[in-house]
């Protein structure tokens, strides 16, 4: 057992509304989250001492803590793009460990689909010391997923029909989400033949747009234990930074998944084959073949063989991104808090149709930024 | 050079010289004087070493098309009228790696791994921007 095996675990998790909330801002989603999140839990606003959230800028704990009245004795805006709520499992875990709180909330909200400006501002911040070097090139961030796809593909062969498998199989998930945004099915050539967004990258490469929330709440072991709903327990979580921009980033075909995975599997004493459900961050297909190969499901440079043959989808021995992913369910700029609540539910045996029978042990891993930041979090159920 | 919309870089004086060298055709890149590392993009220190002792050397100018991608499509309304236009990573023989784009180059013609060398475009008075052509090797 690692340092923060069974210290913690997720006693509640919800979406806000999703897809297209014009009528709704950001806060909004997150206090909808949270509330529902707390029934799930079967807890009160009154239980909750910690605040984690991140936001495209501000000081977001301090924000939503102040919007629903809470005054948390421990707080993190920890900001590692669609990454962030998986270091927020991991820290917050820590501080529970530690007696510096016991109720955690970890939320996030956004509306990029109806409002997109303050989600392209994000990304170029004129003062940022890259900037000067990549913007005036036109650098963006779908072309910087794109540039690792390119070198992954010079190096190791991989092709845009192996990332499409990926695409493919996401939307089968996505079919038995009623929540998610793309249902019909596509096809390998439905992929290829979308337009070109930037090579090698297509649009049914990419992920979604949308605006939607999410709330997780985690509590110590001895409230876990007597809450309505089944303790889904944190076995291992690890976190890595390699690089901020892409030009910085030492190898494009190595993602720090590959730290962040390994101190995980090591705190909970499991290997990838010992993983029932498999939910990674797909901003885009690129990114879901490069965190396969470095969380070791494949070795380097045999993603694409792995995702052949539709071993990812539901009819597959392969359950990956059983909710629909950000390529089909949803995407609120930020995506990493979807990837718990879904893993969540699968170990509780919540999900319905796109149920994977008899899932113990889950694993999620986000990567944000610029193939920058990543965390993985190990979940298991007694 | 009329009317040059794109966006400029700050030449904030941690990377000013970068700039000043460029008007002069030179690509300049930072080598440290303690750990010999060379440094990009610009930063008064050494992020290997942290020494503050650094000297700007020329560059050869030369490197390879370490990865690249052509956008067809871009939020950006600067370079809306660009597309479909090439971003490339070249990295230069001295080892650091500099965002560009590839000019005198069908975007069709690019390959990982081709040598390609810098040229210098004067988009206003003040500031000269370098881009990275083929190097057509006889």
């Amino acid at each position: 057992m690692g340092s923060l095996t069974r210290k913690a675990a997720i006693v509640g998790v919800a979406e806000s509304d999703c897809g297209t909330v014009p009528d709704k801002s950001a806060m909004e989603l997150m206090a909808q989250a949270t509330k529902r999140a707390l029934d799930d839990a079967g807890l009160t606003k009154k239980d909750i001492d910690a605040v984690f959230c991140t936001a495209l800028n501000g000081m977001p704990a301090a924000r939503l803590a102040e919007y629903l009245h809470i005054r948390p004795v421990y707080s993190d805006s920890t900001s590692a793009g669609g990454a962030s709520f998986e270091m927020h499992i991991q820290h917050a875990a820590a501080a529970i460990a530690a007696g510096l709180c016991q109720t955690a909330l970890i939320c996030f909200g956004g509306t990029p689909k109806s409002d997109p400006e303050p989600f392209y501002r994000f990304w170029h911040d004129p003062r940022a010391p890259e900037h000067d070097f990549e913007s005036i090139y036109g650098a963006h961030v779908i072309a910087d997923y794109a540039l690792a796809a390119q070198r992954h593909m010079h190096q190791y062969g991989t092709t845009s029909e192996q990332l499409a498998e990926i695409a493919v199989s996401t939307r089968k998930w996505a079919a038995l989400n009623p929540l998610a945004a793309m249902r019909d099915p596509i096809t390998i050539e439905d992929v290829l033949n979308s337009p070109m967004i930037s090579s090698p990258l297509h649009l049914l490469d990419c992920c979604l747009v949308s605006d939607g929330g999410g709330a997780v709440i985690l509590t110590s072991p001895d409230r876990a234990e007597n809450l309505k709903k089944t303790p889904v327990w944190i076995l291992g979580c690890g976190s890595c930074v390699t690089h901020n921009s892409i030009l910085s980033m030492p190898d494009l075909t190595v993602s720090p998944a590959k730290r962040s995975g390994d101190v995980a599997f090591e705190m909970a004493g499991l290997t990838p084959g010992d993983i029932d459900v498999i939910e990674l961050y797909d901003s885009f297909t690129i990114t879901v073949l490069l965190q396969l190969e470095d969380l070791g499901f494949c070795r380097k440079g045999e993603g694409g063989i792995l995702v052949s043959g539709q071993r990812t989808a539901p009819e597959g021995t392969l359950p990956l991104n059983t909710n629909g992913g950000g390529l089909s369910f949803i995407h609120p700029s930020l995506y990493g808090i979807f990837l718990l609540i879904e893993a969540t539910r699968q170990l509780r045996g919540e999900c319905g149709a796109r149920q994977v029978p008899g899932a113990e042990l889950a694993l999620c891993n986000a990567i944000g930024g610029h193939l920058s930041c990543s965390s993985t979090v190990i979940l298991g159920r007694d | 050079m009329a009317g040059y919309s794109k966006p400029l870089p700050n030449t904030n004086p941690e990377s000013l010289p970068f700039w000043e060298a460029a008007i002069k055709h030179q690509l300049l890149i930072q080598k440290c004087r303690e750990c010999g590392s060379y440094r990009f993009y610009p930063r008064s220190i050494c992020p290997h070493c942290l020494s503050y002792e650094v000297d700007w050397v020329e560059s050869s100018g030369r490197g390879q098309i370490y990865s690249f991608t052509v956008s067809y499509r871009t939020r950006s309304a600067e370079f809306r009228a660009d597309v479909p236009y090439n971003l490339a990573i070249v990295e230069l023989e001295e080892g650091v790696r500099l965002m560009s784009n590839i000019v005198e180059c069908k975007n069709t013609d690019l390959k990982i791994g081709m040598p390609v060398e810098v040229v210098f475009e004067e988009v206003t008075l003040e500031i000269t921007i370098p881009r990275f052509k083929p190097v057509h090797l006889l």
